[in-house]
């Protein structure tokens, strides 16, 4: 079976956002960088399944040179080789790496290709899913069970109060939600072979897309608070305020 | 041209509520553009689309079709890119529920247009001008959209729906041919018991590791119940397998814009506020007066919860008369 993962570098979680000097995007001074975490889960999945039957897994990104050492974060992982799509631009148009991803993967020959559900930054919930239909794969998004048959299988995803049951045939593409599996963590000895493990940089055209960035601001501050007071004896002017003042009840 | 698709939703042949907000944001476009809006309904036979109009659908598209009942995000995307064609319409708009989150970008994908996801505002002077928040939230992109034709998810709430009344013609259309898909929804298994889902809720009743135990969420679930709210958890919990994760709220669970969030012995971690720091009034009840969650509460309670959620519950009962 032959895998791809694509993995996106993004800031880290905990990572307290300013906004850049030209105020489109942020300053990364000091920002620690993080394999996005849905796409811990997409690698993961791709390990297990390589476990299961054989095979190889590739891991994709987009990105600069600094996406390097999120693929290396992958192949530490487990995963056998790495591609760069080395390029300079950042769109906020989801088609725009959509499109170059799914260049480069149309060539790959591959059973399954996996992306995480989303990016934190973006936060567009599109590449995957994009991906598919620009590739004409069968595809499921946001998957939060997998079972891989002959040339088939089935994946559920979770909707509002429900989860939707989807069969597909192979070659297919999926994206990963929280709940999938629990991602392994690199160990050492995994560290120090990903050192070796290929890593090929391909330059690629990486256009803005249909989206021009106007701003980007953080979000209004919330207007300051109060401590309505200490215990159940407050709870009556909690309630009061929630009725009278903020008319929320 | 300036026209307007909203694409909405329906599970079991009834629209949900959601798309009197996609309608209405689609109006307010249309009006700006100088267009017209068409609501298109994919689904079974059937399907309901009574009082679109209402909410300023000048026409309603309906494609039936019993293969159409479940949600098939391909075809469903053929579908609706092939009336975009046709009608040559500016904008394609749906709510950012999993339905939109899926079918939004594979509409776009088929077009080959931007797509801006889980947008907050829609605006349209010069262009059409969208607010969307980005790092989980902690902050947010004003982005124009430079090209013909784009597809705008919108998040459940954000919008405020308004009735305004059109002719709502309903045309029924058929689904042509589509590409062989390979990909097909069989089921959709649902809970005996439909628990409202913390993204659509406009109440959320949230509870963390203070509540000690999994049983103990009894007291999040009545609190939430009185409220007509849904139940929503920190990651901690979740984690631990006190609750599902469909009910995780924060960076890597859903994002929430309630009226009221109410947040209960949880103590606010970055991740965590990143998800439902939008919300309109955000309630704190928390002993540690010191925690994190009560720098972006507008009322906070400092205490015991378990003295103190059992007495909420019972005085929000009297003012709602229930
Ligand atoms: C990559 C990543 C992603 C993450 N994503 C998310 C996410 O999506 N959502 C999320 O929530 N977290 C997320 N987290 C985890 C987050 O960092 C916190 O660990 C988590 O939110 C803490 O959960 P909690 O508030 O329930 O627990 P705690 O932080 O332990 O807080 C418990 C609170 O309960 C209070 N308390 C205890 N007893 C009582 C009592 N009797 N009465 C009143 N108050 C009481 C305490 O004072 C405390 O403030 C993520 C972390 C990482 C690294
Ligand atoms: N620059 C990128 N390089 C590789 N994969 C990406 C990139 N951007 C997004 N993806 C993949 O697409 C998924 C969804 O991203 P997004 O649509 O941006 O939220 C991510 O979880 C990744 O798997």
């Amino acid at each position: 079976m032959k895998i791809a993962v694509c993995v996106k570098r993004v800031p880290d979680t905990e990572t307290r956002i300013k906004v850049g000097a030209d105020g489109k995007s942020i300053d990364e001074s000091g920002v620690k960088f993080v394999l996005n975490p849905f796409d811990e889960y997409a690698v993961e999945e791709a390990l297990k399944l390589k476990e299961q039957s054989s095979g190889e897994v590739v891991v994709v990104s987009v990105g600069s040179d600094a996406s390097q050492e999120t693929i290396r974060t992958a192949l530490a992982m487990g995963a056998d080789r790495g591609v760069l799509l080395k390029a300079e631009t950042r769109p906020l148009d989801p088609l725009a790496t959509a499109q170059v991803l799914a260049a480069e993967l149309r060539q790959g020959g591959y059973d399954i290709i996996l992306f995480g559900k989303q990016a934190i930054d973006d936060y567009s919930h599109a590449v995957g899913t994009m991906v598919a239909e620009l590739m004409g794969l069968p595809s499921v998004s946001a998957i939060t069970t997998l079972e891989i048959g002959d040339l088939k299988g089935t994946a559920e995803r979770e909707v509002e109060g429900a989860v939707e049951v989807v069969e597909f045939s192979l070659p297919v593409v999926l994206t990963a939600e929280k709940g999938l599996n629990e991602p392994r963590y690199p160990a050492l000895r995994g560290i120090m072979l990903a050192k070796k493990k290929p890593l090929e940089v391909k330059e690629v055209e990486l256009d803005l897309g249909g989206i021009e960035v106007l701003e980007l601001a953080l979000p209004a501050s919330r207007k300051e608070g109060r401590i309505v007071g200490e215990g159940a004896e407050a709870v009556p002017a909690l309630v009061d305020a929630l009725k009278n003042e903020a008319k929320v009840l | 041209m300036g026209d307007v698709i909203a694409i909405l939703e329906q599970r079991n042949g009834t629209l949900k509520r959601v798309c009197n907000e996609t309608l209405t944001a689609a109006r307010a476009l249309a009006d700006e553009l100088s267009g017209e809006v068409y609501a298109l309904v994919i689904g079974p036979p059937g399907v309901s689309v009574d009082g679109l109009g209402e909410y300023g659908a000048d026409r309603v598209l309906v494609c039936a079709d019993s293969a159409l009942e479940l949600y098939q995000g391909t075809r469903y995307a053929q579908i609706a890119a092939a009336l975009a064609g046709k009608h040559e319409s500016e904008a394609v708009v749906l709510a950012a529920t999993a339905f939109g989150k899926d079918l939004g970008p594979r509409i776009a994908a088929k077009l080959g247009c931007p797509f801006a996801g889980d947008v907050t505002s829609i605006s349209a002077g010069d262009g059409i001008v969208v607010t969307r928040p980005a790092f989980s939230g902690k902050a947010t992109f004003r982005l124009k959209i430079v090209a013909q034709r784009c597809v705008i998810s919108i998040r459940p709430n954000a919008v405020t729906p308004v009735a305004v009344a059109k002719g709502g013609v309903v045309e029924q259309v058929t689904p042509g041919e589509g590409d062989v898909v390979g990909a097909t929804t069989v089921a959709v298994k649902e809970p005996e018991r439909m628990a409202l889902d913390v993204a659509e809720a406009s109440v959320v009743v949230a509870g963390g590791r203070g509540l000690k135990e999994p049983e103990h969420f009894r007291l999040i679930e009545e609190l939430a119940a009185v409220l007509d709210g849904a139940v929503g958890a920190s990651r901690a919990v979740v984690d631990a397998g006190w609750r599902p994760h469909s009910e995780q709220v924060g960076q890597t669970g859903k994002t929430v814009s309630p009226n009221l969030y109410i947040a209960i012995g949880l103590s606010g971690a970055i991740q965590h506020l990143a998800g439902m720091r939008t919300s309109k009034v955000i309630v704190a009840i928390n002993r540690d007066k010191d925690a994190p969650i009560f720098k972006v509460a507008d009322y906070g309670l400092v205490g015991d919860l378990f003295e103190i959620v059992p007495r909420l519950t019972e005085e929000v009962k009297k003012v709602r008369g229930s």
